[in-house]
């Protein structure tokens, strides 16, 4: 029964497949856009979805150099880019003698550079938090905002603004507040999903009740977020515009005080790329291939969570990117999480960063918080997106 | 290699599984038959570890309890009735899966393992299916490629929930006939649920009938395959006819006598 292959094996699932010429007319239709459909190579050799994805995250790589170029390049002082090349270039070992103004090296190094840096990371995190959640819980509506990050740090960020404490505490309480709501949700809905079986599938039915608990908690926690803000109406310019979210102000120090966790939560997410491929075929098949998958998500779920509640510390609670971003990653680059999750993490720093710099440059005199923008600008770019490719809403 | 004793499964009030106790030999093809809820599906699931019954369930003399699910997989590969296909992923990623119980937590797949599921794609007919999307394959390419994801985990039991259920007759055959070979071929052990008796008695070596989640006859086809057992357990006219060349085959008779088709 061994079958032949139709040609030398170079030819495997290329272009010249005669036997299949009908079924490849008629499934025209179904078929990949043309400029990403590539044929699987021979035997042992890589096949497309690798090759896609390593062409994914260099294009991703590419576009977010050029946005944080434009981020430092751009804004009320135009710094010019050999300025910008010049000053990044001085503090490399054995860097070339370019000579720039002391008062534009430190409006690099000091103001725009640190929050260039920031919006990245932030907009990393956001979006390859949300390709992660999307994974973990196989639903497309997914955003790491999903199990109470939102309502958990705006609670905490509230309390520190009401209570008149120092505000250096604000980012401790926002990520307590965030990371709390998570545990909170995830305790009581895995809680539900094993309760009273006598024999039911072994800890799969978490899923449901997790996300159902997480719009209970939230939906408390902004009760008692709401209550705390309208009861001390003073500060209610304050708490608004934290919620709004923003990147002005960033400093050095924010930078490292997230970064920790924005590579604990970059490397774990990643390293399960492949286990949320596995996932794809369901909680049920997953457990069967040998996937442990109440401790999968529980992993994943952590991780997403210290990066967004970390992000959420510093930045607020800017929406959208967690959502938009990974999207619009798998309707470019395939549904893959191997790709999905590299190119997310990627592409939502660029898309942060370039947010940041319409936020801080469509009004001349003030910023429009970067929430408007990044819905303004995301939303007609995805819907664009969306209508130019084969919609593929493949989350599984 | 398989040995369930005292199994008991309750989902709520109703009793799906009653003190179920089979053996299953190593390299041998045993096929659970029985009505719509006597419990076949649970029973496979039971011992695939999908669910946690009452009972004790050996696999090749270790406590199926004590598993890991990386350690399971790597004994039983399960096949489902209905397996969720991601419409976008290829042919080769599908099958790749399979590999995940040899994989370690964070590894990715090793030119090792992609040969070993080419070779694969190879001998179920597939070749061509390493780069195609599983939404433009068809019903009995999907089938073959779910079996070959199962092949991969290198599993010495292969448990099938009715395998061949989205099949036309030509091609059920096929397919079962293909698993045969690959049985013999790996020295698989081989437990399945089949709804059509006949094929369940020419492919399979022992048959399990189970009615209303117990255990009515346990054999080798001829044993199992009665006239009597099968009427009462599908509560239906049920004959067992030998054809020309000995195979047994399984008809259903009418309710109303006198209509056509009726054997003499």
């Amino acid at each position: 029964m061994r079958s032949t292959l139709p040609g030398p094996p170079a030819d495997v699932g290329g272009a010249g497949r005669p036997a299949e010429a009908a079924e490849a007319a008629e499934a025209a239709e179904l078929s990949e856009p043309a400029e990403l459909s590539e044929p699987a190579e021979a035997a042992g050799q890589p096949a497309a979805g690798r090759r896609r994805g390593g062409r994914a995250v260099f294009v991703a790589t590419a576009i977010m150099v050029v946005a944080l170029l434009a981020g430092i390049s751009i804004g009320p002082a135009a710094m010019p880019l050999s300025a910008v090349v010049g000053s990044l270039a001085a503090h490399l070992p054995w860097h070339p003698a370019v000579a720039v103004p002391s008062i534009d090296s430190a409006i690099i190094w000091q103001l725009r550079l640190p929050r260039v840096v920031l919006g990245a990371l932030v907009g990393s995190m956001l979006a390859g938090g949300g390709a992660a959640y999307q994974g973990v819980f196989r639903n497309p509506l997914a955003d790491p905002y999903l199990l109470g990050v939102a309502a958990g740090a705006g609670l905490g960020a509230t309390a520190v603004i009401i209570s008149g404490a120092n505000p250096a505490l604000l980012p401790a309480a926002a990520f307590g507040g965030a990371a709390g709501a998570v545990a909170l949700t995830y305790s009581l809905g895995a809680g539900a999903g094993r309760a009273g079986e006598d024999a039911g599938p072994p800890r799969a039915a978490g899923t449901a009740s997790i996300l159902l608990a997480g719009v209970a908690v939230a939906a408390l926690l902004t009760a008692a977020q709401t209550y705390l803000q309208q009861s001390h109406a003073q500060t209610l310019q304050s708490i608004y515009s934290w919620i709004l979210g923003g990147l002005s102000g960033a400093t050095w120090n924010q930078v490292w005080l997230i970064l920790p966790y924005v590579l604990v939560s970059a490397v774990t997410l990643l390293a399960h790329r492949r286990l949320l491929d596995v996932l794809r075929v369901g909680e049920t098949e997953a457990g069967t291939l040998g996937v442990n998958v109440a401790r999968l998500r529980l992993v994943v779920v952590i991780a997403a969570t210290l990066g967004a509640a970390a992000a959420v510390s510093v930045s607020g609670l800017i929406g959208f990117v967690g959502i938009i971003v990974p999207h619009a990653v798998r309707l470019m680059a395939g549904p893959s999480y191997r790709v999905v999750l590299p190119v997310s993490m990627i592409g939502g720093a660029a898309f942060l960063v370039l947010a940041d710099v319409a936020a801080r440059t469509v009004q001349a005199d003030t910023e429009v918080p970067i929430g408007v923008i990044t819905a303004a600008v995301g939303a007609p770019f995805f819907l664009f997106v969306l209508r130019s490719r084969r919609p593929r809403a493949d989350t599984s | 290699m398989i040995s369930v004793h005292g199994l008991r499964v309750r989902f709520g009030a109703t009793v799906a599984l009653d003190d179920v106790s089979i053996s299953v030999p190593a390299g041998g093809w045993t096929a659970l038959i029985g009505p719509n809820g006597a419990g076949k599906t649970t029973l496979l699931r039971s011992v695939a570890g999908m669910i946690r019954p009452a009972g004790d369930i050996r696999l090749a003399d270790r406590p199926a309890g004590g598993l890991s699910h990386r350690q399971r997989a790597r004994l039983i590969a399960y096949v489902p009735q209905h397996p969720q296909l991601p419409p976008e992923m290829t042919g080769l990623d599908y099958v790749l899966l399979g590999r995940t119980p040899h994989l370690g937590y964070f590894a990715v797949e090793s030119d090792a393992d992609r040969r070993i599921c080419l070779d694969l794609l190879d001998r179920l007919e597939l070749a061509d299916m390493a780069g195609r999307r599983l939404a433009t394959m068809s019903g009995g390419e999907v089938q073959r490629l779910v079996l070959a994801r199962a092949l991969a985990q290198e599993a010495p039991i292969v448990l099938l929930d009715e395998p061949t259920s989205a099949l036309d007759l030509g091609r059920r055959v096929d397919a079962l006939e293909l698993i045969d070979e690959l049985r013999r071929e790996r020295s698989l052990t081989v437990l399945s649920a089949i709804h059509d008796l006949t094929l369940a008695g020419q492919f399979a070596d022992r048959l399990v009938l189970l009615r209303r989640g117990r255990v009515a006859a346990d054999g080798p086809p001829a044993q199992v395959l009665r006239d009597d057992l099968l009427s009462e357990a599908f509560g239906a006219g049920v004959g067992v006819i030998r054809t020309a060349v000995g195979e047994l085959a399984v008809i259903s008779h009418r309710l109303r006598p006198g209509g056509p088709g009726l054997p003499a």
